[in-house]
């Protein structure tokens, strides 16, 4: 922070920012408006079939160059992957049981949320939304403490400073400005610290959306802001939400760097969210990342996608699964054989049979609860309704 | 130190650059706050003395303003946020609704919301539509946050401290139109007072402005100086009446007021807000719950039409005034 000017001085009029956008863009010989744009196709390492695209068949525009990560690196997601799918599958089971209140599932969607939480670092913030559950997790917050807010004992379940993961949620978009002002104080005390804001593709509708980019743009605020378009708002397509290009374009817009990446490539995904931070840690955010991808499921069990999408649609996307693609790929990288398969597969139904036994049992639940945490410091009518809800059940009791 | 002559809205600045004094998570941002020191001039010089980091011009989007005070505070920090008029702090309800008043629930305490909204707001300074409304009912009805409004200079200093060093949400509601009232006050000694805690809390806590036997008005913000004046009016008909002045509208001192009423039996209610579905309406209800046996009259309330808030030209009919404030006692069933 610049030093306090004395008492009385007429404040020295803003200067207009550097955008780092136009700082980049020399490096690279293009416009700035060339660089804030995505590249012509959405970014892609990894083909439906698990063959690594060819390079020469990669965008190779100026800007848009991404590495493909280490064998390790993408076992190592490759496990979160399978993990994540068993998650939410035996989570729609559990649903359906009645053991669980509701649950949106990011099933066929793993990838972008297992790379949204591999890419930060432990001081970096988190902003998922509802149905990013398996990110939320990736991230290492305990399930059973995420699934506290879905078999509706509490809105909120974990610790969002203790993880540095905010509440998932429900609102749309609300939660990428909370992201911009994470990011906004961790600057003002010269911290490096970057914010990771999930929003979906009818999200990018809302007004907060709007806002939040403008906002994290002119504060050059390191925040990533990363689009799942899973193609629909419950039952409204795309098509109804916008007329821009691609979502990725309304980057450019708000003078931000903004790419569109295969949300199915978990390979892609790492490479282009892994540098995208890092641009921002650098001082280069913030940044708009558009990931195509594919709700394979109703958007929650009270809904019923036959309505509103063929069932051909939905098919077509069951070629394009994350985890099959990674699964071919590593395979044929020698990185993955039967002994590492057996072992990720017995990591995933363990994880899927504590989920069951912790949803069998209803935990015991506090009435007071509902007035302890309204306020740091209650009220006196608080305190007093307090005291009526606790007289009348020590009434029923007796 | 001694006292002098203080306008109001010098102790609302002064509170605010002491406040970034003593902390440096306290930060103030909102539009037209910086260079220009904002429409009122309230945080005028903070730009210049703590840097444009601390006191700084946001994008003219309100629920931006609102949404990243919520990330600040959940990032270590004090924000003060600037609603610039009454209406249009709208744009921003649904994070204050949504997110500030339920962060501190939804997380079990885990994240507090020290952030202060500041609003100037009310009517009778002859303002264009949508800069003259009183908004105070809808975020009093909305569990998570505090509303505080102070009616006088003093007040002015010691609220707006201690809303910026509340561990919860504040919405602070400015009368505009008392930003240019003044009195005798030592904002050295006050702040010195403050800050050694040997001033008594006011959240929570209301002020009899004005003692009396006969009947009890209770009011806050705005309408505290018209019921004084009403109060000094019908003393020279030989009636005594006590003013109560919240300045805490949540949380709500039902003590300070039912003990006024127990021993006046008469009560009036006056807000500037329109009357139903209110604070004022709120205020009346436990009153009447709490002193029924104490009444010799129903509990009236003074308040602004129900109607969208008038034209200049037509304001002096809708702000109560200390003629219907008077009108009002005239009608608590007095006994000849």
């Amino acid at each position: 922070m610049s030093e306090p000017t004395p008492a009385g001085e007429p404040a020295v009029r803003e200067k207009s920012p550097v955008n780092p956008a136009v700082e980049a863009s020399k490096n690279f010989g293009i416009t700035p408006e060339q660089y804030m744009l995505p590249a012509s196709s959405e970014i892609r390492l990894l083909n439906p079939d698990g063959s690594a695209v060819p390079e020469s068949e990669q965008g190779q525009e100026p800007g848009h160059e991404y590495p493909m990560p280490e064998d390790s690196r993408l076992l190592d997601a490759y496990e979160k992957l399978v993990v994540g799918r068993r998650i939410n599958d035996q989570n729609m089971a559990l649903v359906r049981q009645g053991r669980m209140a509701v649950y949106p599932s990011s099933h066929g969607q793993e990838a972008c949320q297992v790379a949204a939480a591999l890419c930060l670092e432990d001081d970096d913030w988190l902003f998922p939304t509802y149905r990013d559950s398996v990110a939320v997790m990736s991230r290492g917050v305990d399930p059973l403490e995420v699934m506290s807010t879905y078999r509706g004992d509490w809105h909120g379940g974990y610790d969002p400073r203790k993880y540095k993961v905010s509440v998932q949620a429900t609102p749309l978009t609300t939660q990428l400005l909370h992201a911009v002002g994470v990011a906004h104080a961790a600057k003002l005390r010269g911290e490096d610290t970057v914010a990771l804001a999930m929003c979906g593709d009818g999200a990018t509708s809302e007004g907060d959306f709007h806002e939040a980019l403008n906002f994290a743009a002119v504060f050059q605020l390191p925040v990533l802001f990363l689009v799942q378009n899973n193609g629909y708002a419950i039952s409204v397509p795309l098509s109804s939400q916008t007329r821009a290009p691609s979502l990725a374009h309304k980057g450019v817009g708000y003078g931000m760097a903004s790419e569109r990446v295969d949300g199915n490539d978990l390979a892609a995904l790492l490479s282009v969210l892994g540098r995208g931070i890092e641009l921002c840690r650098q001082g280069g955010g913030p940044l708009l990342v558009e990931a195509m991808t594919y709700r394979m499921q109703a958007h929650t069990n009270a809904d019923d996608d036959t309505r509103y999408r063929e069932r051909d649609e939905v098919a077509e996307w069951v070629a394009k699964d994350p985890i099959t693609r990674m699964q071919h790929y590593l395979t044929g990288q020698g990185a993955l054989d039967d002994a590492a398969s057996e072992r990720i597969s017995e990591h995933a139904e363990a994880m899927a049979k504590r989920l069951r036994e912790a949803m069998a049992h209803k935990p015991e639940l506090d009435p007071q609860d509902l007035f302890r945490f309204v306020y740091h410091e209650p009220t006196p009518q608080l305190r007093e309704q307090a005291e009526q809800l606790a007289d009348e059940l020590s009434r029923e009791e007796a | 130190m001694s006292a002098s002559k203080v306008s109001f809205a010098k102790a609302l600045n002064t509170a605010l650059a002491d406040a970034m004094e003593a902390s440096r998570e306290v930060v103030v941002f909102g539009e037209d706050v910086g260079t220009l020191g904002g429409v009122f001039r309230i945080t005028d010089g903070l730009t210049a003395r703590f840097g444009r980091e601390r006191c700084f011009d946001t994008p003219l989007a309100e629920s931006g303003i609102i949404g990243t005070a919520v990330g600040m505070a959940m990032n270590g920090m004090r924000p003060v946020a600037e609603m610039q008029f009454d209406a249009f702090a709208y744009p921003a309800f649904e994070q204050v609704a949504s997110h500030v008043a339920k962060m501190h629930n939804r997380t079990r305490g885990r994240l507090t919301m020290p952030l202060v909204i500041r609003i100037p707001y009310g009517g009778g300074v002859g303002g264009v539509e949508h800069h003259c409304d009183s908004s105070e009912s809808y975020y009093a009805h909305t569990p998570g946050l505090k509303v505080f409004t102070p009616a006088s200079v003093r007040d002015a200093y010691v609220m707006l401290r201690e809303a910026i060093d509340s561990p919860d949400p504040v919405v602070f509601f400015e009368p505009k139109r008392l930003y240019w009232s003044t009195a005798q006050v030592d904002l050295d000694e006050l702040r010195e007072q403050y800050e050694n805690g040997s001033l008594p809390r006011r959240e929570g806590h209301a002020v009899v402005a004005r003692e009396g036997s006969d009947a009890t008005l209770i009011s806050y913000g705005p309408s505290v100086p018209v019921c004084l004046a009403a109060a000094e009016e019908a003393a020279k008909d030989g009636m005594s009446v006590e003013v109560i002045d919240l300045g805490s509208v949540v949380p709500y001192d039902d003590g300070t007021v039912a003990a006024s009423v127990r021993r006046t039996g008469r009560a009036v209610v006056v807000a500037e807000s329109q009357g139903f579905a209110s604070v004022a309406s709120e205020i009346a209800a436990r009153t009447q719950e709490r002193c029924f046996h104490s009444l010799a009259a129903p509990v009236l309330r003074v308040t602004g039409f129900d109607i969208p808030y008038p034209s200049p030209s037509f304001e002096h009919h809708h702000i109560p005034s200390s003629e219907r404030i008077l009108d009002a006692l005239d009608d608590l069933q007095w006994e000849d």
